[in-house]
């Protein structure tokens, strides 16, 4: 198939849409020495622009294309109400400085958001000023970098014990706060082991930074042991809530145990994940962290007045330019009040109902190294697919492509080799479920009689397999004209 | 609830699955386990969720009743509908980061257009794929400095956004930077008679300026604070806030900036009460394997076609963990693509039409405004968009802007609280929404609040600090 020219590539100069007046010049009111000479940006009309980004769009996999079963990622489906509510003037056209009396709404909206959140996950107070989970573990791990602080243990709590499951945004923000980071090898459950876990801890250990359930989608079931271990060592507990889609309703991280938490907003609670982001990170802490979390918080006064407080000396600062992803903050409410208590209890027994059925039919054709009921999510993996055909894990992920379906996450958790992570959330039907079987199955049996059918794919997708080492070794990461 | 699931299909899944209920399949340690209901409302059906999520949005009278000259780091600005229309796209909105490239060559391609569209905008040789906002992308900026020097304080000026100081520093913290501050000149812009002693002893990692900075003013060093930074091996930081002003001013590649950040929430991005928004980091080639984020780079498939990936994926977390540039994994694609569709519907004429009626509106506005008795410009730098106004001696920042909220206009920002000498002082706002009715309403409900003053009596001004 050809490819779509670049926008810098279309156009022509003078092919201007009309959409300000043209009276003023920039010499009117600048310097000329401070004016750019030349702004080389391409003039497209509006019905190319429009065609662009509509072949753009077409050449785009997404939920609403697909079954998107990405292990860790959560692509549910993104209700069209959300957007709706977002796009509310009264939401979308406010400003951050709005006065405080003026954005009532907002700041109620955000308030109510922070309490319906502590409530589900058993925490005392959330912040909404983290952009996405990954900042939110780097907010969590500024709170106890403080918390030591005042302590006086700053200097001697310099590590940070993080399960060999643990996605990679915690070792990376770990390093950010400059902890030093200690691997837990996970034992032959695929858990945490609560002797391996005694022998790291230490005068030395800050946090102890677990998911759970795990990325292997199994239930860490001795959590309240190491929660006990980590806390008698003068640790914190923290919660990676990228999982969280999992236990809503059924336990909560603040009964484990654990002291700080985040949450991806556009994880379990349905906002669209926009081809990587905006998401949005809530930051949840027990009692005494609360006086940490970073500004600003919302807070209702004995007369029903909302207020973002930013007068809180022990926090630690703001994360970001404004208070929130508010758009999301919006999205996230409208979710939660469309399904209510019962459905949100619903929603992670079907997610792991879901995980379950396609579990139990992918380990007659793969294996699956934890067999035993999962969680949200499982791991397969092809290593002995590998061993038999050649044929790995990548080739499956590609001839998932040609199939319709988008691929599962690969090569991630890292313990298992060729792993396939599969998550299929609770908003696809067994139709879909069964769809995705057949598909699989007859991957994996064309491997065995022609493997070539499988690692040669895909072949119906706009493009082969792309070339990443060429991209890596010589980087073009911008366009030029071709005589540059 | 969205879930597709008949009381038949749960049965079947769970014979197939071998277990007798939902519970059975749920069960964790009685100790951890959730016996009570959710406190959490009952849910509401779409026609009441609708008017309950709708009574939140009524409460925000700011954004629908009130004229507005509020900027400070979040801009209102005209978007054509064709934006949204293109961005909303099912296909744009609910995909996820492009991890397999052949079924996301869509989205890469928008991507690898937005990373070029502000490489053009800045002059610089490489962008990444958007961070979280400006002053995320500020604090990044930071660290990549630290990482290329090995020098552990970052000197910023003050006239840079308070919010993103304060979140530079946030960061500082986690990593043990210092952050000090360079001071402001009368006329608006930072004060670098200081700059080349501070900078002798090779401390600093990087000097980050704003421009336009907090006040409005355009604020760009002179050539030799270029040899200053050159010839102490510091990285020159551009922070820029307000991204429509580099359609209009020179890039900050021209006056030697190594990164160049900022804030692109006004390319397309609607406010939304303060996020989300789209930060950009843009950088010299020197700089590429520091650079955080995602990063699109076009290659070539298995057949020869051109073809768009994820590249440089050994800075990242997912693969290097404690080892890598940052730990972000999400970035703001959907924000940037909006960015994106946003500059290619302006183009260059639309663009730099826009970038001129921001400054007609904001002197317009200025002039008018400083006319009036007792209200006077505080600086003398041009200015892009805002600018910073002293009102009388005789009256105070709150008193204007309530005088003004009666006539239903919001009449900038108190800056008082960041910058205590500036405590009579409003930063206001103009852009190309804003029309000459808007403008007439406020200088005549200043001049009312003026005429209501003895201004007989009013002191000598002070000056600009």
């Amino acid at each position: 198939m050809s490819d779509v020219p670049s926008i810098f590539e279309s156009g022509r100069p003078g092919r201007a849409n009309a959409y300000f007046s043209n009276g003023h010049s920039l010499e009117e009111f600048l310097p000329k020495t401070v004016i750019r000479d030349e702004l080389p940006l391409p003039e497209n009309s509006e019905l190319d622009v429009v065609r662009h980004f509509t072949r753009l769009a077409q050449r785009t996999f997404s939920i609403d294309s697909g079954f998107y079963p990405l292990g860790s990622c959560t692509m549910k489906y993104n209700p069209r109400i959300n957007e709706a509510m977002a796009a509310l003037p009264g939401f979308r056209d406010l400003h951050p400085f709005a006065p405080t009396d003026l954005c009532q709404g907002a700041l109620a909206a955000t308030y109510e958001l922070q309490r319906l959140l502590s409530s589900i996950f058993g925490m005392a107070e959330f912040s909404l000023n983290p952009a996405a989970g990954a900042h939110a573990e780097l907010a969590a791990l500024l709170i106890a970098k403080a918390y030591f602080r005042d302590r006086g243990e700053n200097r001697a709590r310099t590590t940070v014990i993080v399960p060999d499951t643990a996605h990679g945004t915690n070792p990376a923000s770990a390093a950010m706060v400059g902890y030093k980071v200690v691997s837990l090898k996970s034992d032959e459950r695929g858990r945490v082991g609560v002797d391996v876990l005694k022998a790291a801890l230490g005068p030395d250990t800050a946090v102890c930074m677990m998911t759970n359930p795990n990325t292997l989608g199994l239930f860490e079931d001795h959590i309240l042991e190491i929660a006990a271990a980590v806390h008698a060592a003068g640790g914190l507990m923290y919660y990676d809530g990228a999982n969280a889609n999992a236990l809503m309703g059924n336990t909560r991280p603040g009964d484990m145990g654990f002291d700080l938490m985040h949450l991806n907003l556009h994880k379990t609670f349905s906002i669209p994940h926009g081809g990587g982001g905006a998401g949005a990170g809530p930051i949840g802490v027990a009692e005494p962290f609360v006086k940490y979390l970073p500004t600003p918080i919302a807070t209702r006064d004995e007369r029903g007045t909302y207020r973002l407080d930013f007068d809180r000396p022990k926090s630690i600062g703001q994360m970001r330019s404004f208070w929130s992803n508010f758009a999301h903050v919006v999205r996230a409410l409208t979710y939660i009040y469309a399904n209510g208590a019962e459905g949100l209890k619903r929603i992670s027994e079907l997610a792991v109902l879901n995980a379950n059925y396609l579990r139990v039919h992918v380990k007659e054709f793969l294996e699956t190294p934890y067999d035993e009921p999962c969680r949200h999510e499982f791991v397969a993996s092809a290593q002995k697919l590998k061993r038999e055909t050649g044929v790995r894990a990548l080739d499956i992920a590609k001839a998932l492509l040609d199939r319709g379906y988008h691929a599962p996450t690969i090569y991630f958790p890292l313990l298992v080799p060729e792993s396939l992570m599969i998550e299929p959330t609770e908003t696809e039907s067994k139709e879909t479920l069964d769809g995705f079987i057949v598909a699989l199955r007859e991957i994996v049996e064309t491997a065995k009689t022609d493997p070539e059918a499988i690692t040669s794919a895909p072949v119906r997708t706009v493009v082969g397999r792309v070339d990443e080492t060429r991209a890596a070794r010589q980087p073009d990461l911008r366009w030029r004209p071709a005589s540059g | 609830m969205y879930a597709p699931h008949t009381r038949a299909d749960i049965e079947a899944m769970l014979g197939a699955i071998g277990v007798s209920s939902l519970e059975e399949l749920l069960r964790v340690p009685d100790a951890i386990a959730f016996a009570r209901s959710l406190d959490v409302p009952a849910a509401l059906p779409e026609t009441d969720l609708s008017l309950a999520i709708s009574e939140y949005a009524a409460r925000n009278r700011a954004a629908t009743d009130y004229v507005s000259f509020l900027g400070a780091g979040a801009y209102r600005h005209y978007c054509p509908p064709v934006v949204m229309a293109l961005a909303m796209r099912g296909e744009f909105l609910t995909a996820y980061t492009p991890y397999q490239p052949e079924v996301s060559q869509g989205y890469l391609q928008a991507i690898y257009e937005w990373q070029t569209y502000i490489c053009l905008l800045t002059g610089l040789d490489v962008a990444n794929a958007s961070v979280y906002d400006g002053a995320t992308a500020l604090a990044e900026a930071a660290i990549m400095a630290v990482n290329a020097t090995g020098r552990r304080a970052i000197l910023v000026s003050s006239a840079v956004h308070p919010n993103y100081r304060e979140v530079l520093r946030t960061y500082a913290r986690g990593l043990d930077l210092d952050v000090d501050e360079l001071p402001i000149a009368t006329d608006g812009t930072t004060d670098l008679g200081t700059l080349e002693a501070r900078l002798a002893d090779k401390r600093y990692a990087a000097v980050a300026l704003q421009s336009p900075n907090f006040f409005g003013c355009i604020d760009v060093p002179p050539a030799k604070a270029r040899v200053a930074f050159e010839s102490t091996g510091t990285v020159p930081i551009a922070v820029i806030a307000e991204a429509l002003s580099l359609a209009a001013l020179k890039p900050p590649a021209e006056w030697g900036a190594q990164i160049a950040v900022g804030e692109a929430q006004s390319f397309g991005n609607p406010l939304n009460f303060g996020g989300p928004y789209v930060g950009f980091i843009a950088c010299t080639s020197e700089h590429v394997r520091r650079i955080p984020g995602r990063l699109v780079g076009r290659t070539l498939d298995n057949a020869g076609n051109v073809a768009y990936v994820l590249t440089l994926q050994a800075r990242e977390q997912h693969i290097r963990r404690e080892k890598a540039t940052s730990n972000i994994c999400t970035n703001q694609a959907h924000c940037a693509l909006v960015a994106t569709i946003y500059l290619a519907a302006l183009g260059e004429t639309g663009l730099r039409r826009a970038a001129a009626l921001n400054l007609e509106r904001a002197n317009r506005m200025a002039e008018r405004v400083s006319a009036i008795a007792g209200f006077s410009r505080v600086f003398a730098a041009p200015v892009f968009n805002e600018v910073v106004i002293r009102v009388p001696a005789g009256t105070s920042t709150e008193r204007v802007l309530a005088a003004l909220r009666d006539r239903r206009i919001l009449g900038g920002l108190e800056i008082g609280c960041w910058y205590p000498e500036l405590g009579d002082c409003l930063l206001m706002t103009a852009t190309e929404t804003t029309t000459d009715a808007e403008i007439d309403a406020l200088v005549a409900a200043l001049g009312e609040i003026a005429g209501g003053l003895d201004l007989v009596r009013i002191p000598e001004r002070r000056g600009g600090r």
